[in-house]
């Protein structure tokens, strides 16, 4: 790092400085405009463009987007393929059992949703936020939190640009300028690093479950319009994976011949052999899918963290001077999939917070009773119990679900909470069974190198590593010998790796931290916590289209 | 003096094509788009031109679709003094946009006209050498190094048997090579800047410029996958199958 001191600094001012350009912080810029057009909001982000790091299913709940922006067909909203057909299936190695959609709980029920791109609904949020005078700076990462005397949130310092990789400036260094707020939103998305930082420093999950994760990857492809339905939703559970691991995955037959196809596997997994990547790989060989994939053609990948924890693992989302928004709190419905319409809906909770505490000079506080008396949280109420219900296994959890969300409605007088940080449940290795996946065919499954290739990912070269060891030798001294290293099996870029030096006669951990796409997986999953994600360069990192 | 940069906006160096689905082209919707990377450095040299009190001012000029105001701001957030935008399709051919920035060369008047020396979407390496043969100025294309002296300039470009040093009067025409300098970061209150200097909007029908495209396109497709490589036993297979299967020697 450069030494702070010798650097002068520019300062800007703004009544809001919202950290992230997702749904969560453009609905709170958006909402904020329109609550009073003379607060002065500015949205930093730390993709090149506004959607480049947005990965997401996506079947999308309106119910946000109808409060925040009521005319949104007639703005052309890219909100296009409703959901015409829904299909559950209960995989196992060979076939597939349909389970009846009237046997599903309401919230898996998809009738009036629509198929969109996330990444597609962020940059017309965008465009929507800009109309609306809201300055949003692309490519800028917000890199250090500033803090006021008094120890409240002031602002946030985006980072240096142009600083080699011994931490010396370049010949195009420019240094990053401090950004100041009278509140400031952190809305990063799954364990924002800046997030992270502060749930730790103001507490604001002493009353909270350990957060629970989860590593979602996504596929668009290009079908055989013979195998195409636009408008269906097919979900399953089952195999590839063990019954003791929580996941699933989708397949959204959206616009042009296109699929989305994903999986979700919770972090909570406790096999070091298991390898999420490998898994998602391997769905896509079963009968039920291939048969929709074959002679079609991939176009795009990526993977992401998301949040599971729900209710009882959200923070206090208030802290003096900022707010935490979407899932850099926690907001999504893990037994709904879903969380944008969550994360929008904080958004607008928050910007009329905001309004109050700057016009009515209430404390950010009141967040907490606008959030208890919206939907939102009467949502998150409800789903509570289905996530933790999952460490009995699929099919007493399933059972459980059933009776939890379609007698009870999620109305059960009591709350299971999460025991464990998914960074705590790995078994050791000697006491795991290695797993045999299949070799990529090339067709239906590939391997990780021409995957990341898809997502345009771009670090500048010669920075600073930005996956940082707390303790350098840790990954060899411990986690390789405990849990035979994990990471180069849950990063889904392939950014970790154990090299044998011969000189050295020593094994080396290798971070090929270009390769990273900004998911965060080995911030949470690590054993020993060791791995911490800080923001590389602006600008670095995935090129998604339409994720 | 006064220098006018030409800046194209062009599909993400970082972006992988997509050819779409019916062979009309690549797939341009909801793709990051940015400045053509050897523009960016023709705009680099012209601000440091202006940063060491040789030339007065920098204008910027990008012909295409409204979204190219995008592709101008960012060289304006660099350091330009203000931009052209000339309204026009995504298809003129290099022709066509050599006559349109004669026109504005006629108007503006600039002593030299900087340009990217290809575009990383068709490669074609024309248009810089054109406009300077419809301006009757001389040119320096591929140019790696650049100095000005008085009304001349020194230009250093690389050609086939290494690098060639040149002296070329002015006013002239110059194209960039990516090893002529590193492009600045845009900081943060430039961008802000930035968005207060003016551009200029001029519809390309009033230039009178004939952009009927002259080549058509039949199909696009994507190359032919690689074959993998095959391990070969020892020398004498290897000389087989160069000989007999590659047909190589």
């Amino acid at each position: 790092m450069i030494e702070n001191q010798n650097i002068q600094r520019e300062e800007m001012s703004y009544d809001v400085v919202i950290i992230g350009a997702g749904p969560s912080g453009l609905a709170t810029a958006i909402e904020l405009k329109k609550l009073n057009p003379e607060t002065s909001v500015c949205i930093i982000e730390k993709g090149s463009e506004v959607g480049a790091h947005i990965l997401s299913g996506n079947v999308f709940e309106t119910k946000a987007l109808d409060e925040l922006i009521p005319d949104w067909k007639e703005k052309n909203a890219p909100i296009k393929t409703k959901v015409s057909m829904e299909e559950f299936l209960f995989l196992n190695k060979k076939n597939g059992m349909n389970i009846p959609t009237w046997l599903l709980p309401k919230s898996l029920q998809n009738h009036g949703n629509y198929i969109i791109s996330l990444a597609n609904l962020c940059r017309w949020l965008g465009e929507q936020a800009e109309a609306l005078e809201v300055e949003i700076f692309p490519g800028f990462a917000a890199s250090e939190i500033i803090y006021n005397e008094d120890g409240s949130v002031a602002g946030i310092q985006t980072g240096d640009m142009g600083v080699d990789k011994e931490g010396q400036p370049k010949d195009t260094f420019e240094p990053g300028i401090i950004l100041k707020g009278k509140v400031t939103v952190f809305a990063e998305g799954c364990r924002g690093h800046l997030g992270k930082q502060l749930i730790k420093k103001f507490e604001l999950d002493k009353n909270s479950s350990p957060q629970q994760y989860g590593i979602g990857f996504k596929e668009i492809w290009e079908v055989d319009e013979t195998q195409h339905q636009e408008g269906k939703v097919l979900h399953s559970v089952g195999w590839p994976l063990d019954p003791k691991t929580y996941g699933g995955s989708f397949c959204y037959h959206a616009e042009n011949n296109q699929i989305y196809i994903g999986y979700v596997i919770g972090l909570d997994y406790q096999n070091p052999y298991l390898s999420p990547y490998d898994e998602f790989q391997q769905f896509k060989t079963h009968p039920k899918i291939s048969k929709i994939l074959k002679g079609g053609k991939r176009i795009s990948y990526g993977a992401r963290a998301l949040i599971e924890g729900g209710l009882q693992s959200l923070p206090q989302m208030h802290m003096p001077g900022a707010l935490l928004v979407g899932c850099d709190a926690g907001t999504l419905n893990m037994p709904k999939i879903k969380g944008s319409h969550t994360a929008m809906k904080s958004g607008i909770i928050a910007a009329e917070t905001i309004q109050q505490h700057l016009y009515d000079k209430k404390e950010l506080s009141v967040f907490d009773t606008i959030f208890k008396n919206s939907w939102l949280y009467q949502e998150l109420y409800e789903a509570r119990n289905v996530k933790p219900s999952f460490r009995w296994g699929l099919i007493p959890a399933m059972i459980f679900t059933a009776i939890d969300q379609l007698i009870f409605k999620g109305k059960l007088p009591f709350t299971l909470n999460h025991l464990h940080a998914d960074h705590e449940t790995l078994k050791l290795a000697k006491d795991s069974k290695k797993i045999d996946y299949p070799k990529y065919d090339g067709q239906l499954t590939f391997d990780k190198a021409s995957s990341v290739y898809l997502t345009g990912t771009n670090h500048a070269e010669n920075q600073i590593i930005h996956l940082q060891l707390k303790d350098p030798k840790l990954p060899i001294s411990y986690t390789l010998e405990k849990f035979d290293e994990p990471s180069i099996r849950y990063c889904p870029a392939g950014v970790y790796d154990i090299q044998y030096n011969k000189e050295k006669d020593e094994s080396e951990f290798i971070i090929n931290s270009q390769n990273c796409i900004h998911c965060k997986t080995c911030d949470i999953k690590e054993p020993s916590q060791n791995i911490n994600w800080v923001t590389p360069e602006g600008g670095g990192g995935p090129n998604y289209a339409n994720m | 003096m006064k220098i006018l940069v030409a800046v194209k906006r062009v599909i993400d160096y970082n972006v992988q094509i997509r050819v779409k689905p019916d062979n009309s082209g690549v797939e341009k919707d909801n793709v990051k788009m940015s400045m053509n990377p050897p523009d960016e450095n023709a705009v680099e040299e012209a601000i440091k031109l202006k940063d060491s009190g040789e030339v007065t001012e920098v204008v910027i000029v990008s012909i295409g679709q409204e979204k190219c105001q995008d592709t101008i701001r960012t060289a304006l957030a660099m350091g330009a003094d203000r931009g052209i935008l000339v309204k026009a399709g995504d298809d003129i051919e290099p022709l066509a946009v050599a006559k349109t920035l004669k026109n504005i060369v006629e108007k503006e008047k600039p002593n030299m006209v900087l340009l990217g020396k290809q575009a990383i979407d068709d490669y074609c390496n024309q248009t810089g050498q054109m406009l300077s043969a419809i301006l009757n100025w001389p040119q320096g294309c591929f140019v790696s190094e650049l100095g000005i002296n008085d009304s001349a300039i020194t230009i250093s470009r690389e050609i086939d048997e290494g690098l060639e040093q040149l002296e070329i009067q002015l006013p002239a025409v110059v194209t960039c090579d990516l090893r002529l300098n590193e492009p600045r970061f845009a900081s943060l209150p430039n961008i802000m800047k930035a968005k207060k200097k003016p551009i200029e909007i001029i519809e390309i029908e009033s230039l009178g410029v004939d952009t009927i495209p002259k080549v058509k396109y039949l199909k696009v497709e994507e190359p032919p996958v690689r074959q993998g490589g095959v391990m070969v036993a020892d020398v004498k297979e290897l000389i087989q199958k160069l000989k007999y299967e590659a047909k190589v020697i």
